[in-house]
């Protein structure tokens, strides 16, 4: 065993440089797991309309996304997106922006298949009721997928929690990037990646358990 | 905007196109992804085999907890902060470390990550079965060892190959972040070149190409192995997951 030295560490530390980049990869995690929602859920009606002319485009979306690594989308928007609009925007929207358009793409195929959950009957019924599709969709069908769906949607959010430490890729300001900092001006890098693998760890250790017990109480109602 | 494909004819100053090491950087990433699968298809299916033991021993309900416990320590800690701690902590606690190449260390990083799933997923599969299979094979007189031998896992493994499938293809994608410790892979040579040659959309359409094609490699294969040991009649569940 060599010199693993932990007596540098104070709350100075965690509030100067941890904080910040702490609070940057929860925002990004909740900008994310939403706006993944509501843009995965217009992509997964696009690929259940039964319209070709929307199901192609989000099929091609979705199952493009889904064979990228999420490093090299993050470095493709870091490349793009300022390409596009002529000014640099900054790691940080850049990343959020990524994020959300990444997220969708796998919280559509989550909504899909909690859309196709639901029995026929339901949308059936709603129909002889005279209901439109939209009213049926927003009153009958999607409340009940969401149901179905929210621990794998809490799941995913666990993942993606973990995946916002790529954001390393494109030097924006996280809580991994909040640990490295810090212990670079100390000198105590390799400190600071335990502790960095010790928050991570205990926060979606702690999310996990929470979704295990919501799961239990779910699959009692159904 | 006008794309320039000859920057992969051009010498990257070392006497190789960009084009050559493009493809170094794609045996990199495929042989990455590959040891890495190794690594957890084994270390996998031993933890899930473990955490399914029957509790009737004392040395069982040790290995379960082990198992357990090894299974959220690889889950819940990103796979990049892993990596970390494979190629700098690790080797700076234990010095003997230092001889081992980066190569090996970031494969044991994605391959113990990548066997929590898997163990996670061969565990569900395992219960998911009918108990009735394990008492019987209890019955006829099989050890524990012949019962997951012959009667657990053969039907386990079937049931389990789609989502294993979609994991194998995360695995293959999740070989990106070899990057952030100087692997020579795809996602570095992407950086790398994009940094050079100023031709980042070139770079990275031929890199996301490639990418894209390992992908669908895997999932063919995969798809292969499938039909291969299908059993007729035998109707194996299809699961949902998350995951990249």
């Amino acid at each position: 065993m060599s010199a693993l030295d932990f007596s540098f560490v104070d709350w100075d530390i965690f509030s100067k440089f941890v904080l910040k980049g702490m609070l940057f990869s929860v925002e990004l995690t909740i900008v994310a797991t939403l706006g993944g929602i509501v843009f995965g859920t217009l992509l997964a009606l696009m690929r259940l309309s039964g319209n070709k002319v929307l199901e192609l485009p989000a099929v091609v979306y979705v199952n493009g996304m889904r064979s990228i690594p999420l490093v090299m989308v993050i470095l493709w928007f870091f490349l793009l997106i300022p390409f596009l609009i002529g000014r640099s925007i900054g790691a940080e929207l850049s990343a959020t922006i990524t994020f959300v358009a990444f997220e969708a793409a796998y919280f559509s195929e989550i909504m899909r298949a909690g859309i196709q959950s639901i029995p026929r009957g339901q949308t059936m019924a709603g129909q002889a009721l005279g209901m439109s599709y939209a009213q049926n969709m927003r009153l009958i069908v999607l409340p009940q997928a969401f149901r179905n769906m929210i621990p794998v949607l809490l799941t995913q959010t666990i993942i993606l929690f973990q995946d916002t430490s790529l954001v390393y890729a494109i030097g924006a300001y996280d809580m991994l990037k909040g640990f490295v900092t810090g212990g670079k001006i100390y000198g105590r890098v390799e400190e600071m990646y335990i502790l960095a693998a010790l928050v991570y760890f205990v926060i979606c250790f702690g999310l996990s358990a929470l979704v295990r017990r919501l799961q239990a109480r779910i699959a009692i109602i159904r | 905007m006008t794309l320039d494909w000859q920057v992969f004819l051009q010498d990257d100053g070392g006497g190789r196109t960009y084009l050559e090491w493009m493809f170094d950087a794609w045996g990199w990433t495929l042989s990455v992804a590959g040891s890495a699968w190794v690594v957890a298809m084994v270390s996998g299916c031993l933890m899930g085999i473990l955490r399914t033991l029957p509790p009737d021993t004392r040395l069982n309900v040790w290995l379960a907890r082990f198992a357990n416990a090894w299974v959220e320590l690889f889950r819940n800690i990103p796979v990049l902060v892993q990596i970390f701690l494979w190629y700098f902590v690790l080797p700076k606690i234990f010095p003997a470390m230092q001889q081992v190449p980066g190569f090996v260390l970031v494969v044991l990083g994605l391959g113990f990550f990548t066997s929590s799933r898997v163990a996670e997923m061969l565990r569900a599969g395992i219960q998911a079965m009918p108990r009735g299979q394990r008492y019987a094979a209890m019955a006829m007189g099989f050890t524990t060892w012949q019962t997951y031998r012959y009667v657990l896992l053969p039907i386990a493994f079937r049931t389990i190959w789609p989502p294993l499938t979609s994991e194998s293809m995360n695995l293959l994608k999740n070989s990106s972040v070899a990057f952030a410790v100087s692997i020579a892979e795809l996602t570095m040579y992407a950086m790398q070149v994009q940094e050079e040659t100023s031709r980042g959309i070139e770079v990275y359409l031929a890199v996301t190409a490639l990418y894209t094609v390992s992908a669908f490699a895997v999932n063919r294969v995969m798809a292969l192995v499938e039909r291969r040991m299908q059993v007729p009649g035998l109707v194996v569940a299809g699961n949902v997951g998350g995951g990249h």
